[in-house]
């Protein structure tokens, strides 16, 4: 009840000077409009970052092969390919925290299909675990290829939207042969949209096929010409040759049948640019990689302190990477944000001020008819108080019609923050009771006597 | 038992080095259902008096007995309760509260009170208050549009609003014309007849302590002779 006077009052006291406050509290005004606006416009685009990662594949985890190092001599990463296809089977096979892993060749050619041509951005020999990986399961058309069409070669193809518009121009590109470097590619499915991820590239121009097939049909490199001391091989005793016809010219003499089968081609290693792994949740991610570096350590015969062949990255990093840019670029404007509520505090202080002047006989004659210093005191700051508190009401609506606009004239993502708006009331009332405390103890403290003889 | 007794007042002000003896000695008693006239020239002491019986000021030394309670040691807070509840104020300049309605005015210092009345409560308290002054049909003027008589009338209904024991009057004709003037006093002496009000009415004007039954005559920061005398000496008069 004594509450509700003392506010009426107050409210009172201000609307009998309704453009001063207004001016007064144009300081709180714009520092809680700046606060509101920049945390809705932050947290916008925090979670737009978040989205965007996710649509790279939630709880992606990246292997990447290491630095080749001879005498002390480090060649820098990816100068050796030191993952293997068998590496990514025992990842997936071993890592209880990791849910799937996908093998990674890349190739970069010319697509042709009738009359017209495309290369797309990304060409990625890979199997079908990929796809759950970075979230492509549900094709807008036909079927993923198989670990059969792996096993063999086979040249099936899926191609992303964008390479569908280019190469077929709205057309259905089911069943439909295209031609990479003279390998002709039957198109077995289309890849769901994902858009542009967050570097601004285009994650739908894209081409998959199986692994085996990139890496011998389309890359050139063959089990024998990647190693360069082996001959190459026979048609006729190795019919695993069949399925790779190499590209390029020998260097060495072919060898008869007759040698061939002497020497038998030993089974090695083809390798992979990258494995995609996935851990089985976000909380896990951590012990998937602990588990995946033991793994490659193990395989790899990498003892305790030497160097690992192998990088492993995860999004995780990249998200904190990212968010924390945002936060700091979030802290460093609510700082600015911080910096004018000061100065709007300091001028509601210096008008309190003027206004306890102005109203020494106003102080004085209540004193005399029995207001308490306590009651003076919390007459007028309940007024700083309400002038920060309207200040900063106005301000939460000037800062989210402010980011609304943003939002609709700029496209940029807004998120309205409770958070921001709670913190927004709880500083203009921090404001108000720090700027008008000074005010109030001067009021409170004047002699009645002299207060009512003020001119 | 009076309601107003004071015993050997004394007030000294502090200015540097100097003490200025503002009150000497005053021994006085005002009884209940008194309307008493404080007479003096300005620099008497007079105001200082005032404020000291008001209880806005605290004397140097001496008792101050106030309705049966030593009153003189009393806290800040203490006599902002006291003046709240058993004592009214009437200034010279009305000392309304601006772009106030009179109604808002008059209920003031019921937010002040310790029985701290509702809202609805109060209104119709300061709308009774503000109909015994007669401005019954103006309660809803603000102070710059009533005359000064009528302002005074809204300060005297303020001052009664807490049903006070005591009304002190610091000049309350000083800014009136001599027909409203008249009004207000006629007003006081009907308050103190028919309400039994103790009214203490500080001037320096002979006509104005005429209508009081007596009159304390401050000279020098004492009492004059001649106390219960409302036909002052002379002298006196000549420098008031």
């Amino acid at each position: 009840m004594r509450l509700y006077r003392t506010l009426r009052l107050a409210l009172r006291a201000l609307t009998r000077n309704p453009l001063r406050a207004l001016l007064t509290t144009l300081g709180i005004v714009i520092g809680v409009g700046a606060v509101i606006a920049m945390m809705e416009i932050g947290a916008g685009s925090s979670t737009a970052i978040k989205k965007t990662i996710a649509s790279m594949g939630a709880n992606v985890i990246l292997i990447l092969p290491g630095t080749a190092a001879s005498g002390g001599v480090s060649f820098g990463m990816g100068s050796v390919n030191t993952l293997s296809p068998d590496d990514c089977t025992a990842i997936a096979r071993e890592c209880p925290s990791v849910r799937s892993a996908a093998p990674i060749v890349r190739a970069r050619a010319q697509l042709v299909y009738g009359s017209r041509n495309w290369v797309p951005n990304l060409m990625d020999g890979t199997t079908p675990a990929f796809l759950n990986i970075r979230d492509l399961d549900n094709l807008t058309e036909g079927e993923p290829f198989t670990e059969r069409d792996i096993l063999n070669g086979n040249r099936v193809c899926l191609l992303g939207p964008t390479i569908v518009r280019e190469l077929f121009q709205g057309e259905s590109p089911i069943g439909k042969e295209i031609r990479v470097k003279n390998v002709s590619f039957r198109v077995v499915g289309v890849l769901p949209a994902k858009g542009a991820n967050m570097m601004g590239m285009d994650q739908d121009d894209i081409l998959l096929a199986p692994w085996t097939t990139i890496k011998y049909r389309v890359t050139g490199s063959t089990l024998s010409n990647s190693n360069q001391s082996a001959a190459s091989t026979s048609s006729t005793v190795n019919s695993l040759s069949n399925l790779y016809p190499g590209t390029s010219s020998d260097l060495y003499p072919a060898t008869s049948d007759v040698q061939a089968a002497d020497n038998p081609m030993p089974v090695r290693f083809a390798t992979v640019d990258q494995i995609l792994a996935s851990a089985i949740s976000t909380e896990e991610i951590q012990n998937a990689i602990r588990q995946i570096t033991a793994l490659l350590h193990e395989r790899h015969h990498i003892r305790e302190g030497e160097p690992d062949d192998f990088n492993i990255r995860d999004m995780t990093e990249m998200t904190k990477t990212l968010t924390s840019t945002t936060t700091l670029m979030g802290n460093l404007l609510l700082c600015v944000a911080m910096i004018s509520l000061v100065v709007g505090g300091v001028g509601i202080m210096n008008i309190m001020l003027v206004s306890v002047t102005e109203r020494t006989r106003e102080i004085g004659l209540r004193m005399a008819v029995g207001a308490r210093p306590s009651d003076i005191l919390r007459q007028f700051l309940v007024e700083a108080i309400v002038l920060c508190l309207s200040g900063g009401a106005l301000g939460i609506l000037l800062g989210h019609g402010g980011s609304t606009l943003v939002a609709i004239l700029l496209h940029w993502p807004v998120q309205t923050s409770p958070a921001a708006i709670v913190a927004a009331v709880a500083v203009s009332v921090t404001l108000g009771l720090a700027f008008g405390f000074y005010p109030a103890w001067k009021a409170s403290r004047l002699d009645p006597i002299e207060a009512l003889r003020y001119e | 038992m009076p309601l107003i007794e004071l015993n050997r007042i004394n007030k000294t002000y502090h200015l540097g080095d100097f003490e200025v003896q503002v009150l000497k000695d005053i021994t006085m008693s005002v009884g209940e259902g008194e309307l008493v006239a404080l007479m003096g020239a300005s620099g008497s002491g007079k105001s200082t008096l005032m404020n000291i019986l008001g209880c806005l000021d605290r004397p140097t030394s001496g008792e101050y007995w106030l309705d049966g309670e030593e009153v003189s040691r009393l806290s800040l807070d203490q006599r902002a309760l006291l003046r709240n509840g058993k004592i009214g104020f009437v200034f010279q300049n009305f000392n309304l509260l601006p772009r106030t309605s009179a109604l808002d005015n008059v209920a003031m210092p019921l937010s002040y009170a310790q029985d701290n009345p509702s809202e609805r409560e109060a209104r119709v308290r300061a709308k009774e208050m503000l109909e015994r002054v007669g401005l019954g049909e103006r309660i809803d003027h603000e102070p710059s549009k009533l005359s000064g008589g009528q302002q005074q009338r809204v300060a005297i209904a303020r001052a009664l609003i807490n049903r006070p024991r005591i009304l002190f009057a610091d000049e309350p004709t000083g800014n009136l014309d001599s027909r409203t003037s008249v009004e207000v006093l006629h007003m006081f002496q009907r308050l103190n007849q028919e309400d039994g009000v103790t009214i203490i009415l500080v001037t320096h004007d002979p006509n104005v302590a005429h209508y009081a039954q007596r009159v304390i005559h401050i000279h020098d920061g004492q009492i004059a002779a001649g106390i219960y005398d409302a036909q002052a000496p002379k002298g006196e008069e000549g420098q008031a």
